[in-house]
């Protein structure tokens, strides 16, 4: 049984430090929901009030209907998987996924059913017997998401689950990791402070900095559409720039350097009028002009990815920014060449001065007010 | 919206009863110690210290237990220190024998060394006999201060050599090879590289053995020849043939304890200017000296370590000389041992009886505290870590008396059985046992048993199931010397014990005391063979070899 989980204005303290001063967000049943941040914004903080490891100092913790703040780590029927694996070193891979089936005293018949289920379903079966540190890293973890799932439990949360594999097997646990949670269907809560992990897994991710919740959506709509300065720079790629919005003859222009001007069609009503904007444009989000419009740039230098060309630019600005096209066949721009660049205006983000909010129209936050 | 409060579980009913026993167990006897000092017949006094202080006797005691303490320090520093360095960082023939006999050596009782080496190089002795012949005239004696520090060395470098090796497991190998890469190698390096980093460690040594120098009673006594020291007044005073005098005793105690926990305090200063942590990756590899250095190195190591056996040969071999009366005479024979065979059986079920129930409780009481003090930092488990350190700076004849007088009146009559005996040994033995199991603790990541909390365990059962298996290995390794430490403790049951609860290191220094030095080196002989044979079982279950402190 998959639970939904709410927390309500929840607050943490380190003795008189606040590390999460008022933190409410919705977890849907069955969802596979992403908590994204830098490192130290309290991303474990919340997970282990969560899970029960954590003291909370404020507000509510609900699995469903229930309030869960004073219930026992070991009552809440979760599944936890850790960044270090927390494989118990002295038993077996078998009793190491047995062990919560064990604690539930189920009958033996059961427990090796399930046990030799999850341990197939995970793909170290043929391990069974043997002790954890003649594991890899990625095999342990198997264990360990084994031994969480096999009690069936209500909740399975995942504390960085990857960082300790290297690159590629990261890729693909992760990948397995999706599938597995996607098959039981299991309301998910995952640590991560990888953005591009974040989108591979997610169905909704919410972004944190300094122990606040900045926006949470799905993967698509933190691209297209982020809430503020903060969200549109962790993830993906982005150039900020400075700019002033002016409203003329009942249009919304967005003037940007060297006098390059275009029309945007998107911005919210009450925020049509004059003002000084911070601009995020994604490198795709650049074209270049042959005919000499736009912002003027020089080329510093250039990445050959095979599909996409990499280009770094420096404007006349003075403003370095990135630029992606995809790889001609005739040849790469040369370092030191002068280029000029428009901007896909219904793609850019547009936000305040200060870059608390975008102004832009189909900004989702699913963040609880 | 109510805050939660912090949650009353399990682990703070074990900090209470924890907290409860060191109250009833250490502090009051500690306390009542204190009121006898201070009271005569029921009204406050200061005459007993006022006593110390006015005599000119005393205070020539401390200066010589200082003299002696301080020598016997550095001399034991000098030794093993080396020694460590040597045995870590090279190759040596019999590693394993040698190792053996270094835990023995620090293991014996004190007065063994003192006894054996007054047969070798007394007035009368071997070795004296032998040099007498050799150059013409009598070498210089063995009695008084020179001796002393001599024996205390011998008996006290094999623990500098263990701690330090214990420091030496942790320094990386790549500090040493960056080091050579920039030009400091050899003895340079020595000074300049591996002292600094066992430094803290080194410190750490020096407080131990300078503890252990200063409460040792029994070397003086048989080796001192009228160069009285601080302890032996205590000794005296308390149960000696005349004139003992409780109240003064108790005095001088507390006297004593002020003295080390100065002395601990200075220590605690110096080591806090060191303070770093080290964990080798790559632990040092022994590498092979060659030639001379070779040599040199070889002859070193088995040189110092066989002196500082040599007495325990000497023992286990007068144990099957022919004797007449008390004394020894031409031959061998086994009336040494058949004079004890009523009395052995008793004497060997009580050590272990008395030693498994204590390591026991050693083992259980030093992890959860252990555990307490990493994982569930308070107040109140501060309070019970200070209060399990106490014992490390009281010398052990101070914990007996007190123990004698909180126990032998009413409501609680302790004294006589086995239980204060093994309280004893709890209290002493349990500091050492802390510090190596919190540092096991350190190194066990805490979402171990938060993985077994979230499979359904409740705390106690984590702990039991996921935690304690993985500091088993650890624990154990410290539990040998623990053990080794408890069969041999002298210094407290010499004052608990009765006839029903001797030991064999008490019958030992029960036949000492009575001058019948052939039982005394049978009783010695087979605690050194029961030593032995429970060292042997453990490294065979130990999956790592090496005895740590
Ligand atoms: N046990 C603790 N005691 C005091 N401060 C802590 C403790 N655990 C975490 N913190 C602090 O809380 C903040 C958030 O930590 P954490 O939740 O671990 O961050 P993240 O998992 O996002 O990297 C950090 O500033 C960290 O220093
Ligand atoms: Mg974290």
């Amino acid at each position: 049984m998959s639970v939904k989980i709410i927390v309500k204005n929840a607050v943490k303290k380190y003795g008189d430090n606040t590390v999460i001063p008022n933190l409410s967000v919705d977890i849907k049943e069955g969802e596979f929901f992403t908590l994204l941040g830098p490192s130290g914004c309290g991303k474990t903080t919340l997970l282990r009030m969560i899970a029960g490891f954590n003291s909370i100092e404020g507000g509510d913790i609900y699995f469903n209907e229930k309030r869960i703040n004073d219930l026992d780590p070991a009552k809440r029927n979760i599944g936890m998987v850790f960044q270090n694996y927390a494989i118990f070193p002295h038993l077996t891979v078998r009793d190491n996924v047995a062990f919560g089936l064990k604690q539930k005293k189920m009958d033996k018949k059961t427990i090796a059913e399930q046990t030799d289920k999850f341990m197939k379903l995970m793909h170290i079966d043929e391990y069974a017997d043997r002790m954890p540190e003649r594991l890899s890293g990625g095999q342990q973890q198997r264990v360990a998401l084994a031994r969480a799932l096999v009690i069936q439990p209500d909740v399975l949360l995942m504390d960085e689950p990857l960082s300790n594999l290297d690159a590629k097997l990261r890729v693909e646990m992760r990948t397995v990791i999706k599938e597995i949670q996607h098959n039981v269907g299991i309301t998910t809560v995952y640590v991560t402070h990888d953005q591009e992990e974040a989108m591979a897994v997610s169905d909704r991710i919410a972004v944190m900095n300094l122990g606040e919740i900045q926006q949470i959506g799905s993967p698509k709509t933190l691209y297209q559409r982020p809430a503020n300065l903060f969200v549109s720079s962790f993830i993906g790629r982005t150039n900020i720039m400075e700019g002033r919005l002016k409203v003329e003859g009942g249009k919304t222009i967005l003037c940007l350097e060297n006098g390059y001007e275009t029309e945007l069609t998107n911005v919210r009503e009450e925020c049509r009028m004059d003002q000084n904007v911070k601009v995020s444009v994604r490198p795709e989000e650049f074209v270049i002009n042959t005919e000499g419009k736009g912002i003027e740039a020089t080329i510093d230098d250039s990445v050959f990815l095979g599909l996409n060309t990499h280009y770094f630019v420096t404007t006349k600005g003075g403003v370095k920014a990135e630029i992606v096209q995809e790889s001609l066949i005739d040849s790469i721009l040369p370092q030191g060449m002068k280029i000029h660049m428009t901007v896909k205006s219904e793609k850019i983000n547009v936000l305040t001065e200060d870059g608390s909010a975008n102004i832009l129209t189909g900004v989702l936050n699913d963040k609880p007010e | 919206m109510s805050p939660t409060k912090k949650r009353f579980d399990i682990w703070t009913v074990i900090s209470l009863a924890i907290l409860g026993l060191y109250g009833l167990f250490l502090l009051y006897p500690l306390f009542r110690l204190l009121l006898e000092s201070i009271f005569k017949n029921g009204a406050f006094t200061l005459e007993y210290f006022t006593k110390f202080f006015s005599n000119p006797y005393y205070g020539t005691t401390l200066v010589h237990s200082f003299a002696l303490s301080i020598s016997a320090t550095i001399f034991a520093l000098i030794i093993g220190v080396p020694l460590a360095y040597f045995y870590n960082m090279y190759e040596i023939k019999g590693r394993a024998l040698l190792q053996i006999i270094i835990v023995l050596c620090c293991m014996s009782a004190p007065f063994i060394g003192a006894y054996a080496w007054v047969q070798l190089r007394g007035n009368n002795g071997v070795i004296t006999r032998l040099i007498e012949s050799l150059i013409g005239h009598k070498p210089p004696s063995i009695y008084g201060f020179r001796g002393i520090v001599t024996v205390l060395s011998l008996q006290l470098f094999p623990l500098v050599h263990m701690l330090v090796s214990g420091a030496l497991k942790n320094v990386d190998n790549s500090l040493l090879e960056a080091s050579e890469n920039m030009g400091v190698s050899g003895v340079k390096r020595f000074f300049k590289v591996v002292i600094p980093l066992c430094m803290p460690t080194i410190l750490a040594a020096a407080l131990l053995v300078f503890m252990r120098a200063f409460a040792d009673y029994g070397t003086p006594l048989l080796i001192g020849q009228g160069y009285q020291t601080f302890p032996v007044i205590i000794y005296n005073e308390y149960f000696g043939e005349t004139g003992t005098d409780h109240n003064f005793a108790a005095a001088v105690a507390v006297i004593a304890i002020v003295i080390t926990a100065i002395i601990f305090l200075i220590q605690k200063w110096a080591s806090n200017r060191f303070e770093f942590h080290m964990n080798a990756l790559h632990p040092i590899e022994m590498k092979k000296a060659t030639g001379l250095k070779n040599v040199l190195i070889q002859l070193y190591t088995w040189g110092v370590v066989l002196l500082a056996f040599m007495p325990q040969v000497y023992v286990m071999y007068c144990s099957f000389r022919a004797t007449s009366g008390k004394i020894f005479v031409k031959g061998f024979a086994m009336t040494s041992y058949q004079k004890i065979a009523r009395d052995v059986p008793l004497a060997v079920r009580n050590t272990f009886v008395i030693g498994i129930i204590a390591l026991a409780m050693v083992v259980l009481l030093a992890v959860l505290i252990a555990y307490l003090v990493v994982r569930r930092r308070s107040k109140l488990n501060d309070t019970i870590d200070t209060a399990s350190m106490i014992p490390y700076i009281i010398p052990g004849s101070v914990v007996g008396i007190a123990l004698v007088i909180a126990f032998n009146r009413k409501p609680l009559v302790l004294t006589g059985t086995a239980f204060i005996m093994i309280v004893a040994l709890c209290i002493r033995r349990i500091p050492y046992t802390i510090r190596s199991s919190v540092a096991i603790l350190q190194q066990i990541p805490i979402t171990v048993e938060e993985a077994a909390i979230s499979l359904g365990c409740s705390k106690l059962e984590a702990f039991f199931k996921a935690t304690l298996p993985m500091m088993a290995n650890g624990v154990l390794s410290g539990a040998i010397l623990s053990w080794v430490t408890i069969i041999t403790e002298l210094a407290t049951g010499v004052i608990l014990y009765n006839r029903n609860t001797i030991t064999l290191t008490l019958s030992i220094y029960t036949m000492v005391s009575r001058g019948s030095d052939g039982p005394a080196a049978a009783y010695a002989t087979i605690l050194n063979v029961l030593t032995v044979i429970s060292m042997l079982i453990f490294m065979k279950f130990s999956k790592n070899k090496d005895i740590s402190f």
